[in-house]
């Protein structure tokens, strides 16, 4: 055949190219890839993570925020409090688009694509992480609608640009820890459905038991405990900061902390039960 | 090369749970030949197959695929291996083209060569014309010819199909059994899982028959079907009138009751020891004075032989 040459031999015994952490990555990165192929091919996929933000904005700024800010019937509250609740909500935003993950696993393992990616001779994690990869140009989306949407209503950073660029990143970086525990639940779970449910008792808890919403002072006692140790909380606390200003670093620690952590738990455990899954 | 075995497998033992999906099972393919994998529904084919892919560890035993074990050198077989499933494992949002070059990408060929590799594949397998399409417009042909594709970017030296014809239409099924034995031309070992008879006996060297995770018969499609029951009478009485007289002579004849054919009752077949009861069935037919059309005697059919082997159809278990 006329273009072998251009193939990797597959019968010389040459010793097989060892796994360099480059070729993973760059696996990962084709991988990445196809979730934006998919993207270019079906734009309607991108509906949930724009309708979704804009909804919640909605709800919560428009709807809710006079009572919350105390029942003002001036606007006045009702901008203090989309100030406070908007980095809260690209949080959220981010939380729940990146759920897609696990869903999209489990979809690629009942039509048996990631079988067909476990039968080549790629490292272990590259499908995974190339998944997780791929899924953040959906939660670029949502950020972004967050913020024009947020902006359209009055909302105004009060910080500078790299530290408002320092706290969509954490976010992204949050979000990219969660989507190993997705991952871990799509293997689990793995019928998309089922997935959808999980992924959401689990969601749900993190972004509404947290002080996106409202201060957690004016929780129930036992609800401030959950709250106050809650992953997103500390999150939507350092991106208040980061981007209308007040303090950082108190909450930021703990979010380094919560997003290293579950990277080291989830990941291992994902890329076994990977390995081990029939 | 020092490659004995395409594939060998001694003592393979799977278990789930409480369930042994294949208990000691040993196998052989010689390199360049292909091997049908016979048996019903949880027989067990599935589990070889996942395990000879290094999809599955096996609990016990030792299987070698090119030369290389399962378990230990698993990245080594994964380069040497193709891989088709019951169902098209391809991408159903990305096009053709995109699909083959994803896994072509996958195994370190540049852009402008995995993107050759794509267009001769798709050309050679008939899909040229739809490369540019997404997949989900695909017929289910198209779709399986297209898995089929993806399972050889890296050039495979053993291929895996698992039930490659599954749910396709007659004509489907033809244009894969060709590729499949072009693929064999070339040198490629294959091993195939099957609930179709008729596709072992037209594709496969050799056979393995498995049931409830054991080996029950192994051989040539002829050697099967000599080993059991020999040959098969079959007569078709010219008035369906006589069917029954036709019966009672065949069965005084050679001393077994002949059956009616499931999906032409008009036509009864018998098992018959050796050639010699041909005659002998001529002349009591002739005395009768029955006039019979067809009077013909041949190899027992796979399923016949696998009735035989294992108790029962090739169906659901009963």
């Amino acid at each position: 055949m006329a273009t072998v040459a251009s193939v990797p031999s597959t019968s010389s015994g040459s010793p097989l190219r060892r796994r360099r952490p480059a070729r993973t990555l760059r696996h990962a990165g084709i991988l990445a890839g196809r979730a934006i192929l998919k993207i270019r091919r079906d734009p309607q996929q991108l509906i949930d993570v724009t309708l979704s933000p804009i909804i919640f904005v909605t709800m919560f700024v428009l709807l809710f925020g006079g009572a919350i800010s105390g029942g003002a019937t001036d606007g006045g509250d009702r901008r203090d409090y989309l100030l406070f609740v908007l980095p809260g909500i690209m949080a959220q935003a981010i939380v729940l688009a990146s759920m897609g993950t696990g869903i999209n696993l489990a979809t690629d393992i009942t039509r048996g694509i990631f079988d067909r990616f476990r039968s080549l001779p790629i490292a272990r994690s590259s499908p995974l992480t190339g998944l997780i990869l791929g899924d953040v140009v959906r939660q670029l989306v949502a950020l972004a609608v967050v913020i024009l949407y947020g902006v359209l209503l009055g909302f105004r950073f009060r910080t500078g640009v790299l530290a408002v660029l320092a706290g969509c990143g954490l976010i992204m970086l949050f979000s990219f820890a969660l989507g190993w525990i997705w991952a871990y639940l799509g293997l689990l779970v793995r019928s998309p459905q089922g997935v959808q449910g999980t992924v959401f008792l689990v969601a749900f808890p993190l972004t509404f038991a947290s002080n996106i919403f409202v201060p957690a002072g004016t929780l129930p006692g036992w609800l401030q405990g959950w709250v106050a140790v809650n992953p997103v909380s500390q999150l939507a606390d350092t991106a208040r900061g980061l981007m209308v200003g007040g303090p950082v670093a108190g909450a930021l620690w703990p979010t380094l902390a919560w997003i290293a952590g579950i990277v080291l738990v989830f990941g291992p455990l994902a890329v076994l039960r990977y390995r081990r899954s029939t | 090369m020092d490659v004995r075995h395409g594939i060998r497998a001694e003592g393979l033992v799977k278990r789930f749970g409480r369930t042994t999906a294949l208990d000691g099972v040993d196998l052989a393919v010689r390199p360049g030949t292909v091997l049908g994998l016979l048996g019903p529904n949880g027989a067990g084919k599935t589990t070889a197959v996942r395990i000879f892919a290094t999809l599955l560890r096996p609990d016990a035993g030792r299987v070698e695929v090119a030369g290389h074990d399962v378990v230990r050198s698993a990245d080594q077989v994964r380069a040497l291996i193709g891989l088709t499933g019951q169902y098209a494992a391809v991408d159903q949002d990305l096009t053709g083209v995109e699909n083959l070059m994803l896994i072509a990408r996958l195994l370190d060929l540049r852009r402008a060569d995995a993107r050759r590799r794509a267009d001769e594949l798709l050309g050679r397998f008939g899909l040229a014309d739809v490369a540019g399409r997404v997949v989900k417009t695909y017929s289910g042909g198209m779709r399986r010819r297209l898995d089929l594709a993806a399972s050889l970017v890296n050039r495979p030296e053993v291929l895996f199909l698992d039930e490659p014809t599954t749910g396709l239409d007659p004509r489907s099924r033809g244009e894969v059994w060709q590729l499949v034995r072009a693929m064999v031309a070339d040198g490629t070992t294959v091993l195939l899982t099957t609930q179709y008879l008729d596709e072992a006996d037209r594709l496969a060297d050799e056979i393995v028959v498995l049931d409830r995770g054991k080996v029950v018969a192994a051989g040539s499609p002829a050697e099967l079907k000599a080993k059991v029951g020999g040959r098969t009478l079959d007569i078709r009485a010219t008035e369906p009138t006589d069917l029954p007289a036709v019966a009672a002579l065949v069965e005084a004849s050679v001393g077994v009751a002949p059956v009616p054919h499931p999906d032409d009752p008009g036509l009864l077949s018998v098992p018959v020891p050796d050639a010699d009861a041909l005659p002998t069935v001529v002349r009591a037919l002739h005395d009768g004075g029955i006039p019979v059309t067809e009077l013909a005697l041949r190899l027992a059919s796979l399923d016949e032989v696998f009735l035989a082997l294992t108790g029962h159809g090739t169906g659901e278990e009963s």
